[in-house]
């Protein structure tokens, strides 16, 4: 082996412990290394390319003309609700694939690396942001050819696009939690639907809350999903940040001050 | 050795050191009371076949899995307290290929590099080096997808050379290999040990222990039933073994009886071959053990005397054969006063 003995690896320097700065950037390489899988098999992108084109227009022309008469008046009412619909079911693909990676080989070689266990997820995590990236944009772009325009003008808009991806990458937390600790990919997405359903359309998403039953709007009001939307509303639309914004932040910060340690800890006992 | 001073407490005898090591899965014991000592610096085999625990012994060795039972130092450090530092000592080549499918040979190693701490131009200057030295230079670009078994295996070691640990885990790392590119595996792993490192492998293939270690510990049934230097287990056997074909497959277990009293020793039947192995203490009572086979009216097909293999270690210390399966050989005896 003509291999050089000086350099860096062989200057080991034995701890036990990772710093926050070597667990940041092991968690960026990590998010690199899912960059470059969406790069190799791009086809993995198809949801995200095709459900917010779908459903923008099966929502829009379903309840456009029900709820506000017009599909005009109905956008900036639905394209929000939309948005945060869209994106945030992008993100149980996040745990699914999680448990479909967790399987082969290549994870072995990671849990035996001197690395911080947190940095396996948080990269795996971390680079789905480009699939939420990708919802948003469309979803947008979707409402802005229905005839969007919103009130909020476009730099509100991008505030109000990076709430949401900054909220579903929280929530993809929960469903990366599932994936750790599900024996197989498909019941990941069973599990994360069964969640997420109620969530998504038990709230002020596409509907307004007047037309429930009272216990109903009791649920509607506590759910974090109608918050988001409020405050995706209020941003695009008025221009507005209201208390929506901070609760739904706060929010997504207790998620991941509950769930990443959960699934951190999940990850490390299996095996 | 330079490296292996540097990175290893000063004059640290032991790369290995596990008592009763302990892994149960459901009601299965998978691995029931290992101990295993390996001097730094050398080869060490791990021989066993299929389900015997091999797999399992060294997932909780590079910190894996976590023992049941047990403990396990590496260079004096705890597997499962000191588990980020373990993780510094070693280097993983696990049984199945543990390296990312869709990415390129370069991508890999350079991601592997980043995540030990070297810099973007470091990581790929390591990444080239690793290439060129396991001849995977042409084929850096292409994803794994289209690599062969070789290929993939040669990546696999690589990956694990990185940092340059002082203690390497290979588990069967000529599994399902040509007899070509297995012999360049042996010599890379020779190559290895030259530079310091210590490396423990498993491996099916006796010859491949037989070959490569310095030190042999054959495990069954999640169980070490024999350790040595490879002489020493063949030594243990027997000068030579005594094979016998029956020309009646009926005869067989007469046979076996007529051997084992008249040689003094166990006979092993493998009923596929139909064959009869046992090991020659002593050659002058062969003769007397023809005589009476012939007395008796069994009539042999096939005779022949072969120097100890290690595949007869197996068998004699196992008392069953190596294909055989764990369920057809329950009613084997224990075997380990055979040692
Ligand atoms: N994750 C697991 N869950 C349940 N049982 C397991 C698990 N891993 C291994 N086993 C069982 O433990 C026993 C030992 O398995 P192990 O993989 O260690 O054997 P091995 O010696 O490596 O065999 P092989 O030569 O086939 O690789 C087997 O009976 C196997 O079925
Ligand atoms: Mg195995």
């Amino acid at each position: 082996m003509n291999r050089p003995l000086s350099t860096s690896g062989s200057q080991l320097q034995l701890k036990n412990r990772m710093s926050l700065g070597q667990s940041v950037r092991q968690s960026l390489t990590m998010a690199y290394r899912g960059l470059l899988k969406i790069k190799r098999t791009p086809e993995q992108l198809f949801d995200v390319t095709f459900q917010p084109i779908i459903f923008t227009l099966m929502f829009t022309y379903i309840f456009g003309g029900a709820i506000s008469g017009s599909v005009k008046g109905y956008l900036p009412i639905i394209i929000p609700g939309i948005l945060v619909q869209t994106v945030i079911t992008t993100s149980i693909v996040t745990g699914v694939q999680l448990r479909e990676d967790m399987d082969k080989g290549v994870f072995d070689r990671f849990r035996s690396l001197p690395i911080a266990r947190i940095a396996p997820l948080a990269g795996a995590l971390l680079a789905d942001t480009v699939r939420y990236t990708i919802a948003t944009v469309l979803t947008l772009a979707m409402g802005y050819i229905l005839g969007y325009r919103p009130d909020g003008g476009f730099d509100h808009v991008v505030i109000a696009a990076i709430l949401v991806i900054v909220c579903s990458w929280a929530m993809s937390w929960i469903f990366a939690f599932f994936g750790v600790i599900a024996r197989t990919a498909s019941s990941v997405q069973g599990i994360s639907m069964l969640i997420l359903f109620p969530l998504t359309f038990v709230s002020n998403s596409f509907v307004p809350v007047k037309t429930m039953p009272d216990w109903l709007q009791w649920f509607v009001h506590v759910n974090p999903i109608s918050h988001l939307v409020t405050a995706v509303r209020q941003l695009a639309n008025h221009g507005t940040i209201g208390s929506d914004f901070a609760i739904s932040l706060i929010g997504a910060a207790i998620i991941v001050a509950i769930f990443a340690p959960l699934t951190v800890r999940a990850y490390m006992r299996r095996t | 050795m330079d490296r292996v001073l540097r990175s290893v407490p000063d004059g640290y005898d032991w790369a290995i050191e596990a008592r009763g090591l302990v892994k149960i899965f459901g009601d299965n014991r998978a691995v029931d009371g290992v101990n295993l000592n390996v001097r730094a610096g050398t080869i060490y085999g791990v021989l066993g076949p299929n389900g015997a625990g091999k797999t399992t012994t060294i997932k909780m060795l590079a910190t894996l899995l976590r023992p049941d039972g047990g403990s396990a130092r590496i260079f004096g450090h705890d597997v499962v307290k000191e588990a980020q530092i373990v993780r510094q000592l070693i280097g993983v080549t696990g049984q199945y290929a543990s390296v990312d499918e869709t990415l390129s040979a370069m991508e890999n190693l350079v991601i592997f590099s980043r995540l030990l701490g070297l810099g973007r131009k470091e990581a790929r200057r390591k990444a080239s080096e690793l290439l060129e030295e396991f001849g995977l230079t042409e084929a850096a670009k292409r994803p794994l997808k289209h690599f062969s078994g070789g290929m993939r295996r040669r990546l696999d070691l690589a990956a694990s050379l990185i940092a340059q640990p002082p203690l390497i885990f290979l588990d069967e790392p000529t599994t399902g290999l040509d007899p070509r590119t297995r012999a360049q595996m042996w010599d890379t792993i020779r190559r290895l040990v030259k530079t310091g490192s210590t490396v423990l492998l498993t491996t099916q293939y006796l010859d491949e222990a037989d070959q490569l270690a310095d030190r042999i510990a054959v495990i069954d049934r999640g169980r070490v039933i024999a350790e040595g230097t490879a002489d020493e287990l063949k030594a243990s056997v027997g000068t030579s073994s005594l094979q016998l074909r029956v020309q009646n497959q009926g005869d067989i277990e007469t046979a076996r009886q007529m051997v084992e009293r008249m040689l003094k020793v166990r006979a092993i039947v493998s009923p596929e071959a139909g064959k009869i192995t046992a090991p020659i203490a002593d050659a002058d009572r062969v003769a007397d053990l023809l005589i009476t086979l012939r007395e008796a009216g069994i009539r042999l097909a096939e005779m022949s005397v072969q120097k100890p293999t290690l595949d007869e270690v197996f068998l004699t210390i196992t008392g069953h054969g190596v294909e055989d399966d764990a369920k057809k050989a329950s009613h084997a005896p224990d075997g380990v006063e055979a040692m």
